[in-house]
């Protein structure tokens, strides 16, 4: 398929700077759109032969976040999405997209056997954040999305990261440490969800929009900051206006980009995976022993350590 | 130096010359749990833990290495790492004058990394620091927990790691959640050095530290009471409306759980981590004369080898042969 647009931050596109900043709060909004395509709408559009699996085969099924098996482009692959639910119900029944240790575990499961075929791993992510629950704490939550982390870093097949919707805390990061990692145009990535950040900066869950500007999670940011490798665009009204046209835009990108990454050999692969989460943060100082870091924060030219 | 940061790194230097580190000296402080009053020295002679009901009070990085490190020796690395304000953050204060007032109190940054000794093997120490910011991870904590990783499997050093923290840096935004993974990263390169990572989770490990390297130790301890958890008591309360039990995520509780190895007593921790790292000492290096010696040898074997080459060579031919034994052929050589 042809790009209809070019994607924001790949070659030949343009580089997103402030002056690119959109109104953050309409950003969140739209990310989290009720009518948004979720990461099944997606699968359905992009590989409509998908086996979905379920359970982590030590204590139950997370139906908050999907996994499963599907054929694209002539090959195997491997998902793994939040999955928020569409009516109050199933919402519920999803726990709104906030996926438990059994949820991570069923993921690293279907990492295992993407290792295991060959198959490259795609991962969807649109969630406000791990579940927060005493049970969830004692199945061991922080330990669960740890070894996620863990695991897709040791990964030998190609991955990548798509934020489809709503990106924070360590509840997206879990299924988010992939050779690539981008973000649809309307999506945020964040440390926590303005509400949470409101609640603990402010000490007042009502100045989420505040915190929201405070914390400037949109894809255009992220970009500047090297969080994501590149920005693809959406339907011109947003995704939820057009499911076919936005699996479409985003296919442009996922196929070419897989196609890319399976020409690296797995070895390299690892290792640029490891260097580029590696090499993410901003900090003043001297440099390494070796002389080799900048003084001033780290990335790759696109200043991370402000401007 | 970003021109947006407005503090002057050498009236830091200065102040920090002329400030205390906190919690060591002053006037007494009273046991929150049984009420016992103690002076500030006789806390300090106790690891900071209760006499009478052994409550662990909060233990800053500097004198948490003092408790842990042979005669109380040890020496910091990377002390010159100090946040940056990638966000040019603003909350109820801007982020800058938060990192100024943590500085003030003596402390550099939420983790501090030194090289040290305990029970006589050397090893790397990463000590997390709730008083600077809440312990929570940003660039620098990640930053400064990669370098350590790096230089113990460099050089073979057990990494000690003790975390105190309320989870990623706010203030650093999503620069911070990633840190989570960049710790991960650190974790996997000792993983590839064939190098111990022992974690000693203190009062509290909660967020993204609890959910990145402070949950994959290769052995895990916790102080007594230590909140571990990664989402705290009051956000789990606030959203799913269950009434928590005053032990929810203890370190009592996590023990139950499986989710740590042991509950330990701080004044026993040093002991406990010498042991630990006894057991998981390589075979000694060959001192540098056993090594020579070898080398010798080394060489006369290869001259005696050799010497035996053509014989031997004829004996390799007729291998298979009447006489055909090679492998006790080579064997004999070396021995010869």
């Amino acid at each position: 398929m042809s790009d209809r647009r070019g994607f924001l931050g790949l070659r030949g596109g343009r580089a997103a700077d402030e002056a690119d900043e959109p109104d953050v709060w309409r950003v969140i909004q739209l990310a989290r759109h009720q009518d948004r395509p979720y990461p099944l709408d997606y699968i359905e559009r992009l590989m409509p032969e998908f086996e979905e699996i379920h359970g982590d085969r030590l204590f139950s099924d997370d139906p908050a976040l999907v996994a499963g098996i599907g054929r694209y482009h002539d090959r195997p692959v491997a998902v793994i999405g939040h999955q928020k639910g569409r009516d109050t119900r199933e919402r519920t029944a999803r726990n709104f997209g906030m996926a438990g240790p059994e949820g991570y575990r069923k993921a690293m499961r279907l990492m295992d056997l993407a290792d295991k075929l060959d198959m490259d791993l795609v991962t969807l992510i649109d969630t406000p954040g791990a579940y927060p629950g005493a049970s969830a704490e004692e199945r061991g939550q922080g330990g669960a999305i740890a070894r996620s982390m863990q695991r897709m870093l040791r990964l030998t097949v190609p991955s990548v990261a798509v934020v489809i919707g709503e990106g924070s805390s360590g509840g997206a990061l879990g299924i988010g440490v992939a050779d690539r990692v981008v973000m649809l145009e309307n999506t945020t990535y964040s440390v926590i969800s303005p509400e949470g950040g409101a609640a603990i900066l402010w000490r007042d869950a009502a100045r989420s929009r505040d915190a929201a500007a405070a914390f400037r999670p949109t894809a255009a940011s992220c970009y500047r900051w090297g969080i994501v490798d590149a920005v693809v665009p959406e339907p011109p009204e947003g995704a939820h206006h057009d499911y076919d046209e936005a699996a479409r835009l985003l296919d442009g990108y996922l196929e070419r980009t897989l196609r890319e990454l399976r020409r690296q050999p797995p070895d390299q692969r690892r290792r640029l995976r490891r260097e580029r989460f590696r090499r993410i943060g901003a900090y003043r100082g001297a440099p390494t022993e070796d002389g080799s870091a900048p003084a001033v924060g780290s990335g790759d030219g696109r200043s991370p350590g402000g401007e | 130096m970003p021109p947006h940061i407005h503090i002057s790194v050498d009236r830091l230097r200065r102040r920090r010359q002329t400030t205390q580190p906190p919690a060591s000296g002053g006037e007494g402080r009273a046991c929150p749990e049984c009420g016992t009053h103690f002076r500030a020295e006789e806390l300090a002679r106790n690891s900071r833990v209760c006499t009478s009901c052994d409550y662990h009070f909060p233990l800053s990085a500097h004198p948490r290495l003092d408790h842990l490190a042979d005669d109380g020796t040890w020496t910091e690395l990377w002390p010159e790492l100090r946040p940056a304000d990638p966000l040019r953050f603003v909350d109820l204060e801007p982020y800058p004058d938060r990192v100024e007032r943590a500085e003030r109190s003596g402390l550099r940054e939420a983790i501090v990394i030194a090289s040290m000794r305990i029970g006589g093997i050397a090893c790397l120490a990463a000590v997390m620091d709730f008083g600077y910011l809440g312990g929570s991870m940003g660039a620098v904590v990640g930053e400064k927990l990669t370098r350590a990783a790096d230089r113990a499997a460099e050089r073979a050093l057990p990494l000690i790691v003790v975390t105190a923290s309320g989870g990623a840096r706010m203030q650093e935004g999503v620069l911070a959640l990633m840190q989570m993974a960049k710790t991960i990263v650190a974790v996997e390169e000792l993983r590839a050095a064939r190098v111990p990572l022992i974690v000693v989770l203190a009062h509290p490990t909660t967020g993204g530290v609890w959910a990145s390297f402070a949950s994959v130790g290769d052995v895990t301890y916790a102080e007594p009471r230590a909140l571990i958890a990664f989402s705290g008591p009051r956000v789990i309360e606030q959203t799913t409306r269950e009434k928590l039990p005053e032990t929810f995520g203890r370190a009592e509780a996590q023990l139950a759980h499986g989710q740590v190895d042991a509950v330990v007593d701080r004044r026993e921790l040093p002991d406990r981590l010498a042991r630990v790292l006894g057991i998981l000492r390589r075979p000694a290096e060959p001192e540098p004369g056993a090594a020579a010696t070898w080398a010798r040898e080394g060489r006369q074997r290869a001259a005696r080898a050799a010497q035996a080459l053509p014989a031997l060579s004829k004996r390799l031919v007729g291998r298979g042969g009447p006489n055909g034994d090679a492998e006790s052929t080579v064997h004999e050589g070396e021995d010869g």
